[in-house]
């Protein structure tokens, strides 16, 4: 324990900003596929705007090549941000050494987010930096960009084609990570023409090579409006690796303040 | 004082379950913790004749934590900690953590009770930190802490957080026994401590920090006014024999801590100044934190800790500070595994004394519920003028294992 548990965890925090991005979508530049790219992620976008905060139980099971099991679990709290990236707050349950650690985050749309996180056996609320992005969330095959929030801002798109997927119909967007230290060189992403939910992406490391695939499964409508999916599931082609992420529980409109997103109540998060 | 105080936070708690609103359907209860099993190695013969040799020396721990949550925004705690020593019965003792009262409101929060608060931002000490007693049996990182009994409200508007305490009940350092290790030759009787305020442990202390962040800058600044925490060692001369009797000053100190967060370095400072202890004098930390993420292609980040020390305290007139003109470097090893391994290595040095030591700390997770820790504490040099000197011999290596349930 001590101050060894902050990096313990570190790896934990920036897993926090990954799950409400990984719902929405992306973004552009110029030339005609460029433009309708653009066009798709941004209606991806718009699409999930006004949700205004939810809470819901997450579920990590990693696996390794020889699919030996471990998990981990949480909760995330998310309010959203009108002109801003949203403010996540994550407490942990499991691994019980580090339950009631707590992470909290101010996601931005281009600046570096600001990230904090709580270590209960030291009454201790730190700052942390946020520059991590390809490193992996909690030992994961979700880096943290993969969790952070997928703000349009943060990739450049290129409309590639439609394609059928398990019955349904996609736009297949092709999007640029703009961060230099983005671990990907490129993505994939699926998303259905009924709603812009994003079904599928792939994942090219910095060499141009396919890294990982994600896929959404079992999407659930709330409010009426948004769609989150509450399966995910990670493949690490290169290494056999895999995670997948349950959700369960999920609740809108739960009455959340900007108060309840600072670092001062980061110590009395549960 | 403090039992009445503790009493009132009893029937707080008792409160609680009696008078549990129908609409708390939120009520619950919560029961987590921690037990563990700790072998520490000394390698090396005692100093003095009063002291065991300890050569391995077992330990047990246990910290239930009992959360009883009356809504979203009413919440009672309970932290009890009991160690059992084989060898130390000073390091065998129990205490209250935490036993308090939690009131959330909307922009503001109070706790009635014993609770831990932890002030600070840099790694190799905690100048400014001062509201909780040292619980300096359990290790001598100092960074283990006794329960305080207080009050404390904290507000939050757009301008930062002031928080306000009061600060009930001293609670008096732990020392090691004087035939324990990690003990200097002369006995101490830390059970009957002197103070200087005539109100001994019933004085009230008070401190108040407002804490503010400006973009990638967090700040704070903070005063407390008191009974110091730390004690100065007078030599009593008794019938048989010398002892030091802990004697408790009324202080007053001023903090300041300051850390910028940019991309893959923070900058971190604190400094503090105390009246009290002679005349006033200021200390210093000050350093960086540099991580490397994802180092040679692997999952693993590197971290890059230097960290400056100044303490200008008069030792005729405080209590000795191990951390006075001193230089502390580490490096700290995340592998961002599925278990989480670390190790910090650590070492300071003191460019005047020539005094040197040296940290390490691995850890693993085992299962689910268990983790493995092995810590080490090695006196590299210890000149008879610096005050590391009393323990010269007692390096040790600390195996635990920690049950999480």
């Amino acid at each position: 324990m001590k101050s060894n548990d902050f990096w313990k965890v570190r790896g934990w925090s920036a897993a926090g900003l990954i799950f409400f991005a990984l719902v929405a979508a992306p973004v552009a530049n110029a030339g005609d596929e460029e433009d309708r790219g653009l066009e798709v992620a941004t209606e991806a976008d718009q699409r999930d705007l006004g949700f205004g905060d939810y809470r819901v139980e997450l579920k990590m099971i990693l696996r390794n090549k020889h699919n030996q099991q471990t998990s981990r679990s949480m909760r995330n709290t998310t309010r959203e941000q009108l002109g801003d990236g949203d403010k996540t707050l994550i407490v942990f349950d499991n691994p019980r050494d580090v339950k009631g650690t707590a992470f909290l985050s101010h996601t931005h749309k281009t600046d570096s987010d600001d990230q904090w996180l709580f270590l209960p056996a030291l009454k201790r609320v730190k700052r942390i930096s946020s520059s991590n992005k390809s490193g992996p969330f909690m030992g994961s095959e979700f880096a943290y960009e993969d969790i952070a929030s997928q703000e349009l801002e943060k990739y450049t798109y290129r409309y590639t084609g439609d394609e059928t997927l398990d019955g349904r119909e996609h736009f297949l967007v092709e999007r640029f990570p703009t961060h230099p230290k983005s671990g990907y060189h490129r993505q994939m992403v699926w998303f259905d023409k009924s709603e812009f939910r994003v079904w599928k992406i792939d994942f090219y490391d910095r060499k141009n090579e396919l890294l990982k695939t994600l896929t959404y499964n079992d999407y659930q409508q709330y409010l009426d409006k948004y769609w989150r999916a509450n399966r995910m599931d990670m493949i690490n082609h290169q290494t056999g690796k895999s995670t997948t992420l349950i959700f369960s529980g999920y609740q809108f409109a739960i009455g959340t303040t900007d108060m309840d997103f600072t670092s001062n109540r980061l110590k009395r998060a549960r | 004082m403090r039992k009445g105080f503790i009493c009132t936070v009893l029937s707080l708690f008792m409160a609680g379950f009696v008078w549990t609103p129908p609409w708390a359907e939120a009520a619950q209860w919560d029961i987590s913790g921690q037990a563990s099993l700790q072998t520490r190695y000394y390698p090396y013969s005692p100093a003095y004749p009063a002291q065991k040799k300890m050569t391995v020396s077992p330990s047990a721990t246990l910290e239930p934590e009992l959360v009883y949550e009356v809504d979203e925004n009413n919440r009672f705690i309970l932290t009890p900690f009991v160690r059992l020593d084989a060898d130390d019965k000073r390091r065998t003792h129990v205490d209250l953590r935490e036993f308090n009262w939690l009131y959330l409101g909307s922009s503001w929060d109070v706790s009635v009770g014993i609770s831990k608060v932890f002030w600070g931002v840099t790694e190799s000490t905690h100048l400014v930190d001062i509201i909780n007693q040292t619980d300096s049996v359990e290790d001598i990182s100092g960074e283990e802490k006794l329960g305080q009994p207080m009050v404390n409200v904290n507000i939050e508007q757009s301008w930062g957080t002031l928080s306000l305490f009061a600060l009930p009940g001293f609670r008096i350092r732990t020392f090691t026994a004087d035939d324990a290790r990690l003990h200097g030759p002369i006995a101490i009787d830390a059970g009957n401590p002197s103070y200087e305020s005539s109100k001994e442990e019933r004085h009230i202390d008070w401190a108040a920090r407002l804490s503010s962040t400006f973009g990638n800058l967090d700040v704070s600044i903070s005063h407390f006014q008191g009974t110091s925490r730390e004690a100065r060692l007078l030599i009593q001369n008794r019938a048989s024999q010398v002892v030091l009797v802990p004697h408790y000053d009324q202080i007053g100190q001023t903090g300041l801590e300051l850390q910028l967060t940019t991309e893959n370095t923070l900058w971190k400072a604190e400094g503090m100044t105390r009246t009290g202890h002679g005349k006033r004098f200021y200390a210093g930390v000050a350093g960086l934190e540099h991580t490397f993420y994802g180092v040679a292609d692997s999952a693993a980040d590197v971290g890059l800790l230097v960290e400056y020390l100044y303490d200008g305290r008069d030792s005729r007139f405080a209590p000795p500070s191990l951390a006075d003109n001193d230089v502390f470097a580490g490096v700290r090893i995340a592998m961002n595994d599925t278990q989480d391994s670390a190790i910090l290595f650590g070492g300071s040095w003191d460019y005047r004394s020539y005094a040197g030591f040296i940290n390490l700390e691995a850890e693993r997770r085992m299962t689910d519920h268990l983790k493995l820790e092995i810590n080490g504490r090695f006196i590299v040099n210890a000149p008879d003028s610096d005050p590391i000197v009393t323990i010269k011999n007692d390096d040790f290596i600390e195996l635990t294992l920690n049950y999480f349930f």
